[in-house]
């Protein structure tokens, strides 16, 4: 190989990414509109995007808080939706455990869902990449992902200032939610973890702090885990 | 919503220095490591687990319309389900209940 390959990789990574754009905007767009209407201002809107980049978490710590659950009960529930990152970071340890630390942690702050999906996906389909390439499709990846995802919020954020509250935008959220649910459904134990989900959410809505939150999250993990451990013994 | 800007900045600052966490984890602390396949298997249904619960009481007891059942918002929360497992795109999925929400909410005042 070259000493121009990981140029290449990056290359690619921008290639690849670009087509995805198109699913990050509408999200960020959201998230500035929903978050403004909510009362938050520019700065905070902008400090949750920036910081976080996690749609479903920001999304989930918003509706937490227009129900003034506690501040702790707000993070705790966040961070809860986004406990599957720690899989995608344990999948690319492998290929890119041996990077500069530097590059270990731009990599940990810009690995959300679809910048990790894609280089998942590149890592597997050409294994005797070096680490140098590796790392640089990853940030090939983020290239168009991230400030995309930045913009769009902001974006947002005007045109929440803009549009009248009595659109129904509250509805946007537990829409969007549907939204990211619905094509996760791919199997037996998805459809049994959501169900689970649903049905502890109506029986345990008499907790306090929005506690039946992590309760019915975590039930619904120890059944989607179970079913799929059972299918896979009938196998 | 009712919290000071430091209730607030404390949330937006726990919750981004958390996800670093959660994200830093193997990849700059933990190592190459095997997880064990127990714990692999829950964390597949995190999200898929926690964000049916945040819907439901959204859609059966909204508060924008005080606590009632709303046909409207059950019809636009069902479609906009059914677009999702059909197309397998989130966006679609999006547009579909968003639009029947507002046609609906004209023709049924």
């Amino acid at each position: 190989m070259s000493a121009s390959s990981p140029r290449t990789a990056y290359l690619r990574g921008l290639r690849t990414a670009l087509p995805f754009v198109i699913v990050v905007a509408p999200f960020g767009l959201l998230f500035g509109v929903v978050g403004t209407e909510a009362g938050l201002n520019i700065a905070q809107v902008m400090g949750f995007t920036v910081l976080v980049i996690a749609g479903a978490s920001q999304f989930t710590a918003l509706q937490l808080m227009a129900d003034n659950a506690p501040t702790l009960i707000v993070v705790a529930s966040a961070l809860a939706v986004n406990l599957r990152m720690a899989m995608y970071s344990a999948s690319l340890a492998p290929h890119l455990g041996s990077a500069p630390i530097w590059q270990r942690a731009l990599i940990a702050y810009m690995n959300v869902d679809q910048t990790y999906a894609l280089g998942h996906a590149d890592y597997e389909a050409r294994p005797d990449q070096s680490t140098a390439e590796k790392v640089a499709f990853f940030f090939g990846t983020a290239t168009p992902i991230i400030p995309v995802w930045v913009g769009a919020t902001a974006l947002g954020i005007m045109v929440g200032e803009a549009i009248p509250p009595a659109l129904g935008l509250d509805f946007a959220v537990p829409i969007t939610f549907i939204a990211l649910i619905a094509p996760a459904l791919r199997t037996l134990a998805h459809v049994a973890a959501a169900l689970t989900s649903v049905v502890m959410a109506i029986t345990l809505a008499f907790l306090p702090w929005n506690l039946w939150l992590l309760a019915a999250g975590l039930a619904a993990m120890i059944v989607g885990a179970e079913v799929e451990r059972r299918m896979e013994a009938r196998r | 919503m009712n919290y000071t800007p430091a209730d607030l900045w404390f949330i937006i600052l726990a919750l981004g220095l958390g996800t670093f966490l959660i994200r830093f984890s193997f990849l700059g602390i933990l190592g190459d490591r095997q997880l064990p396949p127990w714990l692999l298997r829950h964390l597949r249904y995190t999200a898929v687990g926690i964000l049916p619960a945040m819907v439901t009481p959204l859609i059966l007891w909204p508060e924008a319309t005080g606590g009632q059942l709303d046909p409207v918002r059950i019809i636009a929360a069902a479609l906009a389900l059914g677009v999702g497992l059909w197309t397998k795109n989130a966006i679609w999925a999006i547009v579909a209940g968003m639009a029947t929400l507002w046609g609906l909410g004209f023709i049924v005042p």
